[in-house]
């Protein structure tokens, strides 16, 4: 780690160079049908560096013990791994107190944990839930599940052509019914950066918490929770360069102190009888059973990663490249983006006319790259696109303009075939 | 390119950009639909049944090129057969597509329905060549439920 972390150093002062940083990354390495990779779907999960590879073995390899619950050494020390990954998120995110950080399996299960006990606690048959058209099913689906549970109601903050939330409308959705908005800070079929301080702003002048689905930021941007003012914020490990399996839900303390608990078994309880069970403080209330120790271990090392590698380096090389590689494509005779945000990070939907994005999956990924062809799980952002599915191409600290260079080659290939 | 033209053969690149026997078949006594969510191939399979003949058949719906070529090719191929004749070209097609990739495929008796040998190389679109077909037989059992043909 420590030799890792060096090397990753000395690079920080410049743009990143993307052949070291693919060096980290043994996956990469990987020739599909004999051809170099192409990886150009991080967006859906990224891959992993050595550094995270290794805290996972030497993790595996020595502290085979549970948390919070021994009083050997080995327990100890898996304890103190896995609050100390804790600690780790809360500063990777800017949180004022470790407690405010509740380990999950990933956003999704980071949502469903606010709507089924904040929501449970706090939303009533007539109130109201906003989302924006651009979400992800995992920041809708648990929303109506609580509405059906509650017999609340979901609104929708529309967006425009260019896939930017219309403001003026999203604040003309406020009544007194509202109760939570829950939105994308980037949409992961087009890669929108909504203005989330502003949306927040609105939502907190009249009152509402917002919760934010941090999943395609959280490896591409500085995320200071107190700074968007997210009372909610969840991102998952996998898309940040660690394992799957491993995520996390920022609450903002008076929140989470209030929320009753989300799942029932060992490590969320104080004391249990027959007749009452009093349960433990925040964040363990949330951690019922044994959590995963190693997940938030190799989580915590991925975080190192990024941070050795700063966000400015990775701004440095991540921005020019998405500009390079949505010129690229729209300089394509026949090629079509979907959506054109103002604000836009490391996520490109594009269409090829005629060619359904499977085939356009199939013929790419015979040439070694891989893409996301489908709805990337946003079907109302496709139907507002009138599209069955887009072709996503998206970007990571290790992506290269060689790599865009061979997408545009595949696309023209694809053209060639359906010529 | 060779590759790729296994799987995507000129006869396929052609029903795709303009497919046979497509839309609503009036008339038609029997019809079934067809849909994969995780990639949004949609099929609508129209059929006049008289006896045990197929005398029409047309589709409509939209979809990928294997699809809607596997579609347009099945409808040119099922006029005035027998449901006898349907069910073994169900049975040939099916071996032909779903058959190991490294075994040469059997194409005798499936006419032009032989383009799609070069499916099977490909497995995950498997489903996207075989969606017609079951929502053919899901018409011709006049099942009311929607066909698919991805695993959940």
């Amino acid at each position: 780690m420590r030799s890792a972390n060096r090397s990753a150093a000395s690079r920080a002062v410049a743009p990143l160079d993307a052949a070291a940083i693919q060096g980290d990354f043994p996956a990469l390495a990987d020739r599909p049908y004999g051809k170099p990779l192409v990886y150009l779907d991080s967006a859906a999960s990224t891959q992993r560096p050595r550094a995270v590879i290794d805290a996972l073995v030497r993790h595996y390899e020595t502290v085979a013990a549970n948390v919070h619950r021994g009083v050997y050494d080995a327990s100890v020390r898996a304890t103190e791994a896995y609050e100390g990954a804790r600690e780790n998120v809360r500063a990777f995110i800017g949180a004022a107190d470790a407690r405010e950080i509740v380990f999950v399996r990933g956003t999704t299960e980071g949502i469903n944990l606010v709507a089924q006990s904040w929501g449970r606690a706090n939303v009533r048959s007539g109130d109201e839930i906003i989302v924006t058209h651009l979400e992800h099913h995992s920041n809708i689906v648990p929303w109506q599940l609580l509405c059906e549970q509650t017999g609340a109601r979901l609104r929708v903050a529309p967006i425009d052509e260019a896939g930017d939330v219309v403001v003026d409308a999203y604040r003309d959705l406020f009544g007194p019914r509202t109760r939570l908005v829950a939105l994308a800070h980037v949409s992961n079929a087009i890669g929108t950066v909504n203005p989330v301080a502003d949306l927040v702003t609105i939502a907190h002048e009249r009152g509402v918490p917002v919760l934010v689905d941090g999943a395609q930021a959280i490896a591409h941007m500085s995320v200071d929770v107190r700074a968007l003012g997210a009372d909610f914020y969840a991102f998952s490990g996998h898309k940040i360069y660690g394992p799957t399996g491993i995520g996390a839900l920022y609450a903002r303390r008076e929140l989470l102190e209030a929320m009753p608990p989300y799942q029932g078994g060992g490590d969320m309880i104080a004391s249990v009888t027959f007749e009452k069970t009093t349960y433990n403080s925040i964040p363990h209330r949330f951690e019922a059973g044994t959590p995963h120790i190693t997940g938030a271990v190799g989580l915590a090392a991925a975080l190192d990663y990024v941070r050795s590698l700063g966000f400015s380096a990775i701004a440095a090389h991540e921005d020019p490249l998405l500009a390079y590689l949505v010129a690229s494509l729209a300089a394509i005779p026949g090629v079509r983006l979907i959506g054109t945000p103002r604000r836009r990070t490391s996520v490109v939907s594009f269409m090829i006319d005629g060619v359904h994005p499977h085939d356009v999956g199939t013929i790419l990924d015979r040439e070694g790259i891989a893409i996301r062809a489908g709805h990337h799980c946003s079907q109302p952002l496709m139907q507002f696109y009138g599209v069955p599915a887009t072709n996503r191409a998206s970007l990571a600290v290790y992506s290269s303009r060689e790599d865009v260079d061979r997408l545009v080659a595949g696309v023209e290939k694809v053209k060639e075939v359906f010529a | 390119m060779s590759e790729m033209r296994e799987l995507y053969q000129e006869v396929i690149i052609d029903h795709h950009k303009r497919p046979r026997n497509f839309g609503k078949l009036e008339g038609a006594n029997r019809h079934s639909e067809g849909y994969n969510p995780l990639c949004g191939d949609r099929v609508t399979v129209y059929l006049r049944v008289e006896g045990d003949r197929i005398q029409e058949v047309s589709f409509d719906g939209s979809g990928c090129a294997i699809c809607v070529a596997s579609s347009s090719v099945m409808t040119e191929t099922l006029k005035g057969k027998t449901l006898a004749d349907v069910e073994a070209l169900f049975g040939k097609f099916h071996d032909l597509v779903t058959g190991p990739p490294d075994e040469t495929a059997a194409t005798e008796g499936l006419g032009k329905l032989a383009v799609f040998g070069g499916v099977r190389e490909f497995p995950v679109r498997v489903k996207c060549a075989i969606l017609p077909w079951h929502t053919l037989q899901a018409a011709l059992r006049q099942s009311d439920e929607q066909v698919t043909t991805e695993q959940p």
